[in-house]
């Protein structure tokens, strides 16, 4: 279980979390919507140690890791895996060998084990033939999807993923979420998604957590999520302002 | 009073970034005992064996140039018979350590911070940390060895060369006998003139690693950041070897 307690972000006058608390249970879901700037990021940050808070808790299986020195948040890393947004690949190694990075720094597992590990991470992203292929010569959706077979490599307990589905074609987007749920079932992980692709956020969260000016302003489950009064979450899930206005231009084109 | 704040806020600033660097180098001491040789040789290759044509132009040609100033005076006053001897004693205390130095923190220290600058920009250093790998551990130890032991290498090779250079100087143009260059360098030059540069050497390697890494590791974001870090671990390395190697120079001999 993550839990976030009172947690307060601010770069001098800009607070970006303010006084947040959240709880993200055993096996679930949270995908963690929000305006550009929100600070969704920055709540994945704060959980694998990228950055520290400014004050409050957050604890990872009950152990408060917010004063843990760099070698203890290590342990808890060791948990933890991350889809990054622009997917972080090594650029310098291939693609096997970035599946199997983590491997080789932290088991004692042989070639040809770890070989096959590769492999199998590989095929469960569905990119079978790409072990020998250097990150630049990949597709965005393809570098996404490597990035989590990295991610996953030392079958870790909780994922995080950072905007999954930015940047990518409709149909790309689809085959993330897809293997985002194919985590879920395959390794029973806890995951927290931040995007802003709702249809992705839909299919995907067990909750949806919204944030606006550092505060969630509503936590629920999906179906709780559509029928929220809040107007933002509305503004949210049917496109703002541009829907009403695309809403016009119909009614417009009919005159 | 709006100068007073400026100057405090360069003050903080200039702090800051000297208390970044302490604990670079503070952490890189804590990661040597976990070096990961592999790392190291690789990075031996190709920081260190990728610079030897550069060491040995620019190094043949401060020989040469050495020589054909100094030979003139020294056998207009009969002092042929110290020539080489003055060219072993500056090429191995002074200008081998220090032009291998200069050279390298154009070449190697420039390579260094666009190689960890753009990895952190484009968030692999984060992959790394996430991945629970100390990025200081697998990245700056490895350069910084490699440095300590490549750079003295180099400036051994680069102090032959450049007494070569001169040889060929004194013995083509200015019609010096081979032995008496060579003599003159028995006669003067003793070990320590070498081994003390090669020391100096090895300071200097450290110094254009460990800058190289620091600008590359405190880049800001995007690729004009890359660009200005690159360019400072550059000029900063050169000033740092300048002036350190005074103040070694003064230390050692």
């Amino acid at each position: 279980m993550i839990e976030l307690q009172d947690v307060v972000v601010a770069y001098g006058d800009r607070v970006i979390l303010d006084h947040v608390d959240l709880t993200i249970e055993d096996g679930e879901t949270l995908v963690v919507l929000g305006g550009s700037g929100a600070g969704k990021s920055t709540i994945l940050r704060l959980i694998i140690g990228l950055q520290r808070p400014n004050s409050g808790r957050i604890l990872v299986d009950g152990v408060d890791v917010v004063g843990l020195s760099e070698d203890e948040f290590n342990k808890v890393r060791e948990k933890m895996g991350m889809v990054f947004q622009y997917s972080a690949l090594f650029d310098s190694m291939t693609v096997a060998e970035n599946v199997a990075f983590g491997l080789r720094q932290h088991t004692e597992l042989t070639n040809t084990q770890i070989k096959e590990i590769v492999q199998e991470k590989l095929d469960l992203v569905e990119l079978p033939n790409t072990g020998d292929y250097m990150p630049n010569e990949l597709s965005g959706g393809m570098k996404k999807r490597i990035s989590l077979a990295r991610a996953i490599a030392l079958n870790p307990r909780i994922i995080l993923y950072d905007e999954p589905t930015s940047g990518l074609d409709p149909i790309t987007s689809g085959t993330i979420s897809k293997l985002i749920r194919s985590m879920q079932k395959h390794l029973h992980c806890t995951s927290i998604v931040v995007t802003h692709d709702m249809q992705s956020a839909f299919y995907v969260a067990n909750r949806i957590a919204l944030l606006d000016k550092g505060k969630f302003i509503e936590v629920s489950s999906p179906t709780e999520f559509r029928k929220s009064k809040n107007k933002l979450v509305q503004q949210f899930i049917h496109g703002g302002d541009i829907m009403e206005d695309a809403g016009e231009g119909e009614k417009t084109d009919e005159v | 009073m709006q100068w007073l704040e400026a100057l405090g806020r360069e003050v903080i600033r200039w702090l800051a970034r000297c208390g970044e660097a302490v604990i670079l180098i503070g952490q890189t001491i804590k990661q040597l005992s976990k070096a990961n040789w592999r790392h190291v040789i690789f990075q031996m290759a190709h920081l260190g064996v990728d610079s030897l044509p550069i060491i040995s132009l620019t190094l043949l040609f401060a020989g040469a140039v050495m020589t054909l100033q100094i030979a003139d005076i020294l056998i207009r006053y009969g002092a042929q018979g110290t020539v080489g001897g003055i060219m072993a004693i500056a090429m191995g205390r002074e200008l081998g350590p220090v032009l291998v130095g200069v050279v390298l923190s154009g070449r190697v220290g420039a390579a260094i911070t666009a190689e960890i600058g753009t990895m952190k920009v484009t968030e692999q250093i984060d992959a790394l940390k996430v991945m629970a790998v100390n990025p200081i551990g697998y990245l700056v130890v490895p350069r910084v060895i490699a440095c300590m032991i490549m750079v003295p290498i180099l400036a051994f090779y680069g102090v032959i060369i450049g007494i070569g250079g001169g040889y060929v100087v004194a013995t083509l143009f200015k019609g010096m006998a081979g032995m008496t260059y060579t003599d003159s360098i028995q006669l003067f030059a003793v070990t320590s003139d070498l081994t003390y540069g090669l020391i100096k050497a090895s300071v200097f390697g450290a110094v254009i690693a460990l800058v190289g890494s620091y600008k590359g590791m405190y880049t800001k974001m995007g690729a004009e950041a890359v660009g200005n870090a690159t360019t400072s671990s550059v000029v900063t390395s050169i000033i740092l070897v300048f002036v350190l190697n005074y103040f070694l120079s003064m230390a050692l001999f």
